[in-house]
């Protein structure tokens, strides 16, 4: 079970860092749950430059990275 | 689909362009060095419904409105309108008011420092230090878990209240209704066509909604997450209103005399540290508060209406300056918001975990 990191409802720019805590911290898998598109943007920028990859997983009202080193 | 002005070269275009329209609106007649200065143009609107009777600076700006709308056009197009909100409401009214009594000092938002920059004002650098210090105190704080909490999902309609306030001064506004106050003198009196105001606030609403723009943002990814990628789009925007500036003969280099400022370096820095920090406690600029408030987001619009509200406190009570100088009482109100906005930085402070 990976961990989940939940930013919904949290404005920017704590939801990209949220993901770049979990990356300094080493994390190699975990999800995180964003719920607008400004937030997907900024974490995906995070997350190419720090070479992760990322699934994208469309639920009803928000988007799941499955994000994995 | 992939957002276009998510690239880099989209935000150096969608910078770019809003530059253009904003030198350009001061070509058409906007104040010097204003172009759309958000806390010039919000303040201008607080007195024409009367909120303050400071009578030269009373207009209502279609810029500002039509922000608004474009970004609520934009984000219904790309089904991006999501109504929202809840998160530290009435501390977002408050963080709006002293961001503006701080702007009202300085004399301009993010967006006119750059803008003033740009034009030639050397005072601007002062109030760049400023605002990028108060940013800096704000990183601070939100490097060590500082949030506002979370918002929550609102009924469609809550995202179209500031929408329908706005439009509605508008339509006021040009059915010439005798209890909105214009100036007859002043910057008030400054205006490009209304229908250009119109259209170069459609647009920077829809770029600025697409592309993200926030020159709050911009320094604040920075110091975060290491991001150049807003503060491309910054640079962008000053470097087209640089070159337009000159092409049009609107480049004046120098402290004195310059356009609707004053050359008092202390207050000018302080008076955007004030602001920078609230900007970056709230989330952004005053730009992308209008922004944000027409994607349906509540608290924005919260911030935008506390940012108006202060614009009366800072005419009524002799906060805001003027070109010959401060405010008679802008010393201690800078001083009580900076206490306020510390205060408010260290009791939101790791609170979700």
């Amino acid at each position: 079970m990976s961990k989940t990191i939940d930013t919904r409802g949290l404005s920017c720019p704590t939801p990209a860092l949220m993901c770049l805590e979990e990356i300094e911290n080493s994390t190699k898998n975990f999800d995180i749950l964003i719920d607008n598109e400004c937030s997907k943007e900024n974490i995906s920028r995070v997350l190419k430059k720090h070479k992760y990859k990322k699934e994208e997983i469309q639920e009803s009202e928000y988007t799941i990275f499955r994000v994995q080193k | 689909m992939k957002n276009i002005f998510g690239t880099p070269m989209g935000i150096v275009l969608a910078g770019g362009v809003i530059g253009v329209i904003a030198a350009l609106l001061q070509y058409f007649g906007n104040p010097a060095n204003m172009g759309f200065c958000i806390a010039c143009f919000e303040r201008d609107i607080a007195g024409a419904i009367g909120l303050h009777s400071a009578k030269v600076v009373q207009y209502v700006r279609p810029e500002v409105i039509f922000i608004v709308i474009g970004a609520m056009l934009a984000s219904l197009a790309t089904k991006e309108f999501n109504p929202r909100g809840g998160s530290s409401v009435i501390v977002r009214f408050f963080l709006g008011i002293f961001a503006m009594i701080g702007a009202l000092v300085f004399l301009g938002c993010p967006w006119r420092a750059f803008i003033r920059l740009a034009g030639g004002d050397l005072n601007a650098l002062l109030g760049i230090a400023g605002l990028v210090s108060g940013i800096a105190i704000g990183t601070l704080f939100i490097k060590k878990g500082f949030s506002l909490g979370r918002a929550y999902k609102q009924a469609k309609i809550s995202g179209f209240m500031l929408p329908l306030f706005l439009v509605a001064i508008f339509v006021l506004f040009l059915i010439g209704f005798e209890k909105i106050s214009l100036s007859t003198k002043g910057p008030g009196v400054m205006h490009a066509p209304v229908i250009l105001s119109l259209l170069g606030g459609l647009i920077v609403g829809v770029l600025a909604q697409r592309s993200r723009f926030c020159t709050v943002g911009a320094i604040r990814d920075l110091m975060i997450v290491k991001s150049t990628h807003l503060l491309f789009g910054l640079l962008s925007f000053t470097l087209m209103v640089f070159v337009l500036n000159l092409l049009l003969g609107q480049f004046n280099l120098g402290f004195e005399n310059q356009p609707i400022a004053h050359t008092d370096g202390a207050w000018n820095f302080l008076g955007m540290l004030l602001a920078g920090l609230c900007f970056a406690l709230a989330g952004g600029c005053p730009g992308r508060q209008l922004i944000l408030s027409g994607e349906g987001d509540n608290d924005a619009a919260v911030f935008v209406m506390g940012m108006i509200f202060g614009a009366g406190l800072s005419h009524n009570f002799g906060l805001a300056s003027t070109p010959k100088g401060i405010g008679a009482y802008a010393d201690i109100a800078v001083f009580i918001g900076l206490f306020f906005v510390l205060a408010i930085g260290f009791f939101n402070t790791r609170r979700l975990s």
